[in-house]
């Protein structure tokens, strides 16, 4: 990488920022706990100080051009027919596009890396969590573990995550701002989003996108633990759980729209219930009998495994 | 008999509602019954109702876009507010439900009827005066455009007591648009005041676009156009493009929710990406149409009041060029989280970015128009410098937006409410005061007072950064747009501030009240005799002030870009005086047409809300049959003599000698 020494150089700046502007402030910039939300801070902080080049010298212009040639000032040139010069013609032109050049090669290259689709790459073996907007709750899934959960999600600290993101009803975004960047979650549709934590640490999860009346209150907590058999004892807890999400119309009954739903866990969770929510909607569905769509939505799974 | 209107649909049990609504009632039966004392319906009708003069539409618009404007702010109140009280651990006043059809009404408020009527008064208003013509185009399409709006608006502001509003934010994506998630009425009363606002709209961008390309004064070419009649030019061929995909959508959203179609539901193959698609295809150069006018008024300021030529007048024009055309492929960057892939991301940041050049430039440019002239501090002038701080401010958070994984952790969050008001309120609202301060000797023959002007803008800035800064910051810490209940209380500080910012933009809004009024009071004070109280450049200056009904006595020749600027330098006025020949002139008469017809769409959009067929049919039919017997009539212009025009014309010469000018 060609900016890689010119991105630590940004990054001490940036740092010398902070100090200044956001000193005290309680922000996630400082409080950013993944790899993914440190890049986008960072990438944020680099395009601002690079279009302070620009903000700073307008500013100043503004300000001391208009004080300067302020009518009462008398004594300052004044060219009223003036209104042409190539040179400033120029200048004016060229600095905005070198600066959004560098922003849109910046942009180009951190957009791909940064492609929320884009799998983590770490020694750690990722984990497959399946998350599901209803009305107005988050319903995680961990298909590996056949466990399912509302509003609350735990994973070891360092593994990557691997969300598949849909929605049962209307359009949601899914967001842990400490980890980094929110997806929509769209009914019929799955995202997938990509993310790590590397500071052990519970984290607030929220919905992005108005979904309605209990929006306000589609909160979720994201728990990031240390050891991974921190993990499996939850697991186990939730394994034990008695309430089971092995039919549809169980998943039906928690799908009732409800404004304030704490945290709650189910154990043996229907097989393929993600997928089963996702093409509820697809057209397939209304026209296949049962056991032929079943055996579909299987071969879908299969192709997108 | 009444489709699904009952008398449950009026919110007994809402006080907040019932006595807004009462209020607006009130007030509402305080003017008329002053309008009936002084007996002055019929005036009302015949002058100012069913008029097709410009002029009169104009401060018709700038009217409703005020009174819209202290509706929206209220809205604006009522949300800092509950925010500040949520934050603090409180349930608050404002239970979802309510609080959901505030910010959904206050964005289609401030985009629809503050905005858009501000801008397109000031089109009215300038571009007949800068081009040199008499009218526009189409007169009666212009008070037809103008009525629809009204009607519109009323039928959102009926929205308030007699049923609900959408509760799904300003644009109302889908699924939660659609029927199965939103049952009531709110979302019908938005897509039928959008759908009446939206063909008013697009009719003005058609009318626009004809005079501008057709009634320039002999010798006006292209490129000795004043800027602000090349912006608005921009802005109208965008309209014309992109109002229609706003009515399709609509439609399309209408049959879905009417006629149980699936354009945009979640089954049978609808698919609500599109409608997000659709909507900001119109939705992004929407937002240009709004501000590209507003560049022209700045650019018009900035050179008047510097006493100075415009700087780089060819390259601002290619720059706004550029934009127009820019702002047709940029619309996926309102759904970056969407989940394209990385290339169609960066592909829409990139052109977005793009943008920030030719905008950069114009900054610029005024820049340098400042830079070795005159300033003379009027309040106009510091409207544009407050523009140019906060305008610059705006568009860095902007770019900052359209980086990809930016957007990621920014979108949807209070940076990005922040982002939109730093460049509306910056640059459209900041714009139009700056517009109004300028050409208000035009309509009015008086110059509005300064001291207040001045006052105004001091609170509007200082509460405008008060307001909206500690948004960004709150965006960075990540909230949320568009949350009522149970905020973090790590937020409240903030909040409180914000929301302190907000009074003082009241009070900013309470100094132009008084400024008005004030004016208005002294105007015999501050009469502009000269119809040039600011050594204007333009056409426009070059006519009495208030402008005649008739604009200009002789079209004028224009050899140049500064056209009127150019005649000034070593003329006497008077030596010209008594060569001049009169000839009659054809003007349009005023027609009562456009007002019947947006009676009867306003009719027919709350017929169509309610499902009130009989009505609903009876309405349109009515609509089409006024059309009908409109483009039969044949009697549409009258004739102001020669003796006549002489007459008001000697009368403006001799207010010019007792001003003192030669």
């Amino acid at each position: 990488m060609i900016f890689l020494n010119y991105n630590n150089f940004m990054k001490t700046l940036s740092l010398i920022l902070i100090f200044f502007f956001l000193n005290g402030c309680n922000n996630p910039l400082l409080n950013s706990h993944g790899t993914i939300a440190t890049e986008e801070y960072s990438l944020i902080l680099i395009s601002f100080i690079m279009m302070l080049f620009i903000i700073i010298p307008v500013i100043f212009m503004t300000i001391y051009f208009s004080l300067k040639y302020r009518s009462t000032n008398v004594n300052q040139i004044y060219k009223p027919n003036w209104c042409d010069s190539k040179k400033i013609e120029i200048v004016v032109w060229t600095i905005p596009i070198i600066i959004v050049s560098f922003l849109a090669f910046l942009s180009w290259s951190y957009t791909h890396k940064l492609d929320p689709k884009k799998s983590i790459v770490s020694l750690n073996n990722p984990i497959k969590i399946d998350a599901v907007a209803l009305d107005w709750k988050w319903l995680f899934i961990y298909p590996d573990y056949n466990i399912a959960t509302i509003n609350e999600i735990m994973f070891p600290v360092n593994r990557p995550i691997v969300f598949r993101i849909t929605s049962n009803s209307v359009m949601n975004a899914f967001f842990i701002p400490s980890l980094g960047s929110q997806i929509y979650a769209m009914p019929g549709m799955t995202t997938k989003l990509n993310l790590i934590a590397n500071d052990v640490g519970k984290y607030k999860g929220i919905s992005s996108n108005y979904s309605g009346h209990g929006f306000s209150n589609m909160k979720f907590t994201a728990i990031s633990v240390l050891k991974n058999s921190t993990f499996l004892d939850w697991v186990k807890k939730v394994q034990a759980s008695s309430i089971k999400l092995n039919t549809m119309k169980t998943f039906d009954i928690i799908s009732i729209p409800n404004e304030n739903y704490s945290i709650e866990y189910f154990s043996s969770v229907k097989k393929n219930l993600f997928n089963k929510i996702k093409n509820q909607y697809s057209i397939k569905h209304f026209i296949l009998d049962e056991n032929l769509s079943h055996e579909i939505v299987k071969k879908n799974f299969n192709m997108e495994k | 008999m009444f489709g699904k209107l009952t008398f449950d649909a009026i919110p007994y049990h809402e006080p907040i509602i019932m006595i807004t609504y009462i209020a607006i009632i009130l007030i509402a039966l305080c003017i008329a019954s002053t309008i009936t004392y002084y007996k002055k319906w019929k005036y009302l009708w015949s002058e100012w109702f069913t008029t097709v003069d410009h002029k009169k539409i104009s401060i018709m618009y700038g009217i409703l876009a005020f009174v819209m404007l202290f509706r929206g702010f209220v809205d604006a109140i009522l949300m800092r507010t509950q925010q500040v009280v949520a934050s603090a651990g409180f349930k608050g006043f404002l239970p979802p439900h309510h609080y959901d059809q505030i910010f959904t009404a206050h964005g289609v408020i401030m985009i629809f009827f503050v905005a858009m009527p501000l801008v397109i008064g000031l089109m009215n208003l300038v571009i007949p005066l800068q081009i040199g013509a008499r009218d526009v185009a189409f007169p009666f399409l212009n008070n037809l455009s103008f009525w629809l709006n009204v009607s519109s608006a009323v039928l959102l502001t009926l929205s308030l007591g007699i049923g609900e509003f959408a509760q799904t934010g300003w644009l109302a994506y889908p699924p939660l648009s659609g029927i199965k998630y939103s049952s009531g009425v709110g979302v019908d009363y938005w897509i039928w005041s959008l759908q009446i606002s939206g063909v008013g709209t697009t009719l003005t961008g058609i009318n626009f676009l004809v005079t501008i390309l057709k009634m320039r004064a002999p010798g006006m070419s292209f490129f000795k156009m004043p800027v602000f009649t090349w912006t608005s030019l921009c802005t109208n061929i965008l309209i014309v493009i992109s109002f229609p995909v706003l009515t399709v959508t609509l439609v399309l959203l209408t049959l879905d929710r009417y006629f149980n179609f699936h354009f945009f539901t979640n089954d049978l193959g609808g698919n609500a990406m599109m409608y997000v698609n659709l909507i900001w295809i119109w939705g992004h150069p929407e937002v240009y149409i709004l501000v590209l006018p507003v560049f022209g008024v700045f650019s018009e300021v900035v050179a008047t009041f510097s006493k100075k030529r415009l700087f780089g007048y060819v390259s601002l024009v290619w720059a706004t060029l550029s934009i127009t055309i820019l702002s047709f492929i940029v619309w996926l960057h309102h759904f970056f989280t969407m989940g394209a892939g990385a290339d169609v991301n960066t592909f829409f940041g990139i052109t977005t970015m793009i943008i920030a050049i030719p905008t950069g430039v114009k900054i610029f440019n005024w820049l340098f128009t400042i830079y070795q002239g005159r300033v003379h501090m009027h309040s106009s002038i510091l409207w544009t410098l407050g523009f140019l701080v906060t305008f610059s401010i705006g568009g860095m958070t902007g770019v900052l937006l359209s980086v990809p994984p930016a957007d990621f952790v920014l979108h949807n969050s209070l940076f990005l409410v922040a982002h939109f008001h730093n460049v509306i309120i910056g640059g459209v609202v900041f714009g139009c005061f700056a517009g109004i301060n300028y050409w208000f000797p035009k309509l009015f023959g008086f110059v509005l007072n300064e001291i207040w002007g001045k006052r105004a803008f001091w609170f509007w800035i200082i509460g405008f950064f008060l307001a909206f800064i500690p948004l960004y910051f709150l965006g960075l810490m990540g909230m949320t747009r568009r949350l009522s209940q149970n905020i973090d209380s790590e937020f409240h500080m903030l909040l409180c501030i914000a929301a302190i910012g907000a009074c003082f933009i009241g009070i900013g809004i309470i100094c132009q009240v008084i400024q008005f009024f004030i004016s208005i009071k002294e105007r015999r004070h501050n009469l502009d005799l000269t119809g040039d109280p600011w050594d204007g450049r333009t056409l426009e200056w070059s006519t009495s002030s208030p402008a005649p009904l008739y604009n200009f006595a002789i079209i004028p020749k224009v050899e140049d870009r500064d056209d009127f600027w150019r005649n000034k330098e070593g003329q006497h006025y008077n030596k010209l005086i008594n060569s001049i020949n009169y000839h009659d002139i054809h003007m349009p008469k005023n027609t009562g047409l456009g007002f019947m017809i947006s009676i009867f769409s306003l009719f027919f959009g709350f017929s169509a809300v309610w499902h009130i067929t009989w009505l609903c049919i009876l309405s349109f039919l009515a609509i089409i049959i006024s059309l009908f017997i409109n483009s039969l009539n044949e009697d549409t212009e009258y004739t102001i003599s020669a003796e006549e025009i002489k007459k008001i014309e000697h009368q403006y010469w001799k207010n010019i000698q007792k001003a003192g000018l030669k």
